[in-house]
């Protein structure tokens, strides 16, 4: 198996490491970087539960390779809050009861804050549609929506 | 001080915190020094003969470490683990494997990759058997023993075994046979509620660490029953000197539950045996394959049912024969003295003089299980049932399905009401719960839109389920898991500055147990519910407990709550007198405070009393304000509702569209409206899912349909309906509290009210029953049947 040296900057933080060809980005980001708030729920990129940033990109980084990110600036849930102010939408999703078991609120909320880049002011539907590739098996997604429009509102201020 | 946040207040949740900062702690999160992966080679067969497994490949593997196989856990008398059905199951084969996915063997090694390859690597050479898929075909006198090598045929004459486990009747069934005989109307209908995989996000997964010097094991796992898995644990390992003192297990942040964490599964056991084995702490994760294909299954229920009436739509008989389909053991999680669980609720919300059921359990080459997916001990499977009834019933003596239900129910003043098959309801008002229901959708304009609808050749259905839900497991005079009376427990501390720590016997999974424990605590002793911490799932410090499932922490360890924060409420009154130099009768409680009667201005605040409990106490008591409390509820609660759901069938493509599903729940009071409401959307996405979308199945091979989200088809944010909630509050009369608990009910009402609004929109065309999921392709089929299918 071939290894690899990579860089890749991750919230903000620089790392430099050595990696199989295959190791998959969300055990780099779980794993080597002990960031473990990006979680893992399936195999075959349907549940979401993993979802980063990469350059600003939503990705599932159970389907991504760690070498493919070599150079590439990455954003997780731990890195939301700034200086210990929440991020719009982990406000909205605490305010607006967005979360249950918590599972796959990070890869919600980061799906979330790549809609809202694209689209800073959705509709119910664009919302819908923006977080169908994440699954929740607690909330039935009223709420989730409800904290998407809030941080939307939120960040519009 | 900050507000009290008792009952009602729709409190922020305390766990969020982590959550939304990815600081939780789910088991797959934990790093021990020295930790190695187990991974599991599983059976591609339904059932096969193991005639080899080589291990030499995959021992050349770079990282693997060993190979465990039956034989290495026949060495220490664990390669079988009991049932909580008092039967055993395989932890690895020896002989034959009875299911696909079945484990077959365990691979050690540095990292999850290494597993992995080794996995592949280990060469298994299987003969393959026959399996038997179909339950009835399982009865039939020549079929195949399933599984012939089970511990509980060894004194068993052969003839003897079979593939029949067990049959459960109740009611009177002479009374009930008469009742239909002078019926004057019948209805009867077949209905088949399919597997279903409760599928939590997170799939399940432990870290076992034995401990040799100290001879302590400890095992994080994903549980929502801590103490009960200990004690088990326990039984089963004291041949190898585990003992219970010294078996920890911490159940952490789970990411999920609804019944699937509640089994033992044998990759737990094989990761124990691995530690105790090797020396290294062992990592198991199960991945979603695993998790679909093995985990325990719920519903897998055939059923026929009928009913009889009067002509006036008067219900006089319920009569309903089962076959349970429990795969290849039975490794059901109910109550010991109930194997088809609470199926007895079968007569629902409706006032029936005659009622007979009977349920026979049959093993066939399936994965285990039968209580998962928010079900209440299959409560779920006996709405279906007497819902589904109700509405054909109804179109049989042609009265519109709400008049029908109305004129059957049972009435606000028969309760506490004794069911004939002998349930005691504690309350209720179900007329209440449909009125309101009716209300918010405008029942009978729909009514008249779809007449006017049918007309232009559009199909459009209503659909009606007023369930009664049967939760809080439960009395211990007849509700014991493997002998485990089912109360719940908490025990509380107030420390000097009138702040609180309180632990319970449950785990929570996603209901806010940390937030709403505290609110039921604040409303008894008037602290605020931010003064009170919760803790649960680590049995070394937690008061023993029975766990999470079937609705019943908040009617049992909500309880214990309540009652322990009023034994702490009685000391404190005591020493209150003492502060205030008054007899305790001279003593009025208001929240947060005694006061002396009459002269409110005497008066001590509950952390005033704190404070002296350790400073100031009188003579003779002992120091400190703490309580415990095991809670043994006195009877069950009896949640209920009435759901009206509107769908629009697509005669082009069979789609299903629910339109718009109204749900009026009454769940007694409400502790946390938010959370409540909250429970109430999940249970309802997990009745329109298997309604629509979600089955596990097999072909003839007893190959797996469903094993990944490829094909168990979980509802996303697009599908899932944009829900409407109305609330009726009829409080429990015997919880301290009023309380009846909620996490299950719109999973048990839900899917019946979209079945019968399909039926109800395709009744004219002459459908009258549907069996879940309603997929396109199976109402494309109906519809081009009865020629209602457009083809263009
Ligand atoms: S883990 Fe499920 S999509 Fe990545
Ligand atoms: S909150 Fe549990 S899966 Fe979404």
């Amino acid at each position: 198996m071939s290894n690899h040296h990579i860089r890749v900057t991750v919230n903000g933080d620089v790392q430099e490491a050595d990696v199989d060809a295959r190791l998959l980005l969300v055990h780099f980001i779980r794993e080597d970087l002990n960031l473990t708030g990006t979680h893992i729920g399936c195999d075959t990129s349907h549940c979401g539960a993993c979802t980063v940033l990469v350059n600003g990109t939503a990705i599932k980084s159970c389907t991504y390779f760690a070498v493919q990110a070599d150079g590439a600036e990455v954003s997780t849930v731990e890195g939301l809050a700034q200086n210990g102010d929440l991020h719009p939408i982990q406000e909205g999703f605490r305010e607006m009861h967005g979360l249950q078991c918590g599972f796959c609120t990070p890869g919600m909320m980061i799906a979330s804050i790549a809609l809202l880049e694209q689209n800073p002011n959705p509709t119910e539907d664009e919302i819908r549609w923006g977080i169908s590739g994440n699954l929740c098996r607690c909330t039935g997604y009223i709420n989730i929506v409800k904290a998407v429009q809030y941080a939307a509102e939120k960040m519009q201020e | 001080m900050p507000e009290i946040q008792g009952l009602g207040h729709s409190r922020k949740r305390v766990e969020d915190a982590r959550f939304i900062r990815g600081r939780g702690n789910y088991v797959d999160d934990l790093k021990v020094p020295g930790m190695i992966y187990l991974d599991l080679v599983r059976s591609p067969l339904a059932r096969a003969k193991i005639k080899s497994i080589n291990s030499e490949k995959a021992l050349e593997v770079p990282g693997v470490l060993a190979v465990l196989t039956g034989e290495t856990l026949k060495e220490y008398d664990v390669h079988n683990m009991p049932t909580l059905m008092n039967e055993h199951q395989m932890v690895l084969p020896l002989d034959t494997v009875e299911y696909q996915f079945q484990e077959v063997a365990g691979v050690l090694a540095t990292s999850r990759y290494a597993a992995a390859d080794g996995v592949a690597a280990v060469e298994v050479d299987y003969e393959p058997l026959e399996p038997v898929v179909d339950p009835f075909k399982a009865l039939e006198p020549d079929a195949p023993l399933i599984w012939p090598d089970r511990p509980k045929w060894a004194d068993v004459p052969e003839e003897e075994r079979s593939n029949h486990i067990w049959h459960w009747e109740k009611g009177d069934k002479e009374a009930t046979d008469k009742a239909f005989e002078e019926a004057e109307v019948t209805v009867k209908e077949n209905l088949y509620i399919p597997r279903l995989s409760a599928a939590a996000i997170e799939t399940c997964g432990c870290v076992a660490k034995w401990d040799a010097v100290e001879g302590q094991l400890t095992l994080w796992m994903t549980t929502q029953a801590p103490h009960a898995i200990r004690t088990v644990f326990a039984l089963v390992t004291a041949h190898l000197g585990l003992s219970e003192e010294k078996i920890r297990v911490i159940s952490p942040d789970l990411g999920g539950g609804f019944g699937g964490k509640v089994y033992v599964y044998p990759g737990y056991v094989i990761a124990v045996a691995a530690s105790i084995v090797t020396g290294s702490p062992v990592k198991w994760i199960e991945d979603r394959t695993e998790n679909l294909g093995t985990n325990a299954f719920g519903r897998d229920y055939h059923i026929t049912a009928e009913l009889a009436g009067k002509k006036d739509g008067t219900l006089t008989a319920l009569r309903i024969k089962t076959t349970a389909d429990h795969g290849y053991v039975d490794a059901a999680a109910n109550p010991l003295k109930w194997p088809a669980g609470l199926f007895n609720i079968c007569t629902g919300s409706y006032d029936f003089k005659n009622a007979f059921v009977e349920v026979d359990g049959v093993y066939t080459n399936k994965p285990p299980g039968g209580i998962v997916y928010r079900c209440s001990f299959r409560v779920t499977e006996a709405v279906h049932t007497i819902e589904r009834l109700a509405d054909l019933m109804a179109h049989e003596v042609q009265m519109d399905p709400a008049e029908f239900r109305k004129k059957n129910f049972i009435k606000p003043e028969q309760f506490p009401y004794q069911s004939v098959l002998g349930w005691e309801y504690d309350s209720g008002n179900y007329a209440g719960a449909l009125d309101l229901a009716m209300d918010m959708i405008g029942y009978d304009e729909l009514r008249k839109e779809q007449a006017e609808k049918r007309e232009r050749g559009e199909f459009m259905g209503i659909g009606i389920s007023s369930f009664t839900e049967i939760v809080g497991a439960g009395p211990s005079h007849s509700f014991d898991i493997i002998g485990l009376k089912m109360f719940d427990s908490c025990e509380l501390r107030v420390h000097p500055t009138g702040k609180v720590i309180a632990r319970f016997g449950t785990k929570s999974q996603g209901q806010g147990h940390e937030t709403t424990f505290a609110q039921i605590i604040a409303e008894e002793l008037g602290i605020p519910a931010d003064h009170i911490k919760i803790e649960e799932g680590d049995t070394d410090t937690a008061p023993y407990g029975l766990g999470t499932y079937a609705s019943r922490s908040t009617p049992v360890a909500g309880a214990a709550g309540a009652m322990a924060a009023r034994k702490v409420r009685d000391k404190a009154k005591k020493i209150a007198a003492h502060l205030l130099e008054v007899s305790e009768e001279d003593l009025e409680w208001e929240q947060g405070k005694f006061f002396v009667k009459g002269s409110p201005d005497q008066a001590k605040t509950i952390q005033e009393i704190a404070f002296a409990a350790y400073t100031d106490y009188p003579q003779g008591m002992e120091a400190g304000l703490e309580a415990v409390s095991y809670y043994d509820p006195p009877n069950l609660t009896y949640p209920f509702g009435s759901y009206i759901c509107v769908v629009d069938i697509d005669r082009g493509t069979g789609e299903v569209k629910v339109r718009r599903f109204v749900a009026v729940d009454d769940c007694g009071i409400r502790i946390n409206p938010m959370i409540v409401e909250g429970q109430i959307h999940g249970g309802l996405t997990m009745g329109f899912a298997p309604a629509l979308l979600e089955e596990i199945s097999y072909d003839e091979n007893g190959n797996m349909y469903g094993s990944s989200f490829q094909d168990y088809l979980l509802p996303t944010s697009v599908e899932t309906p944009k829900w409407e909630t109305g609330t009726t509050v009829t409080p429990s009369p015997h919880h301290p509290q009023g309380l009846k608990g909620v996490g299950e009910s719109a999973t048990v009402g839900a899917p019946v009210a979209i079945v019968n609004a399909v039926v109800d929109a395709l009744w004219h065309i002459g459908v009258r029953h549907v069996d879940i999921p309603m997929t396109p392709p199976k109402v494309w089929a109906l519809l081009k049947e009865h020629g209602a299918a457009l083809e263009q």
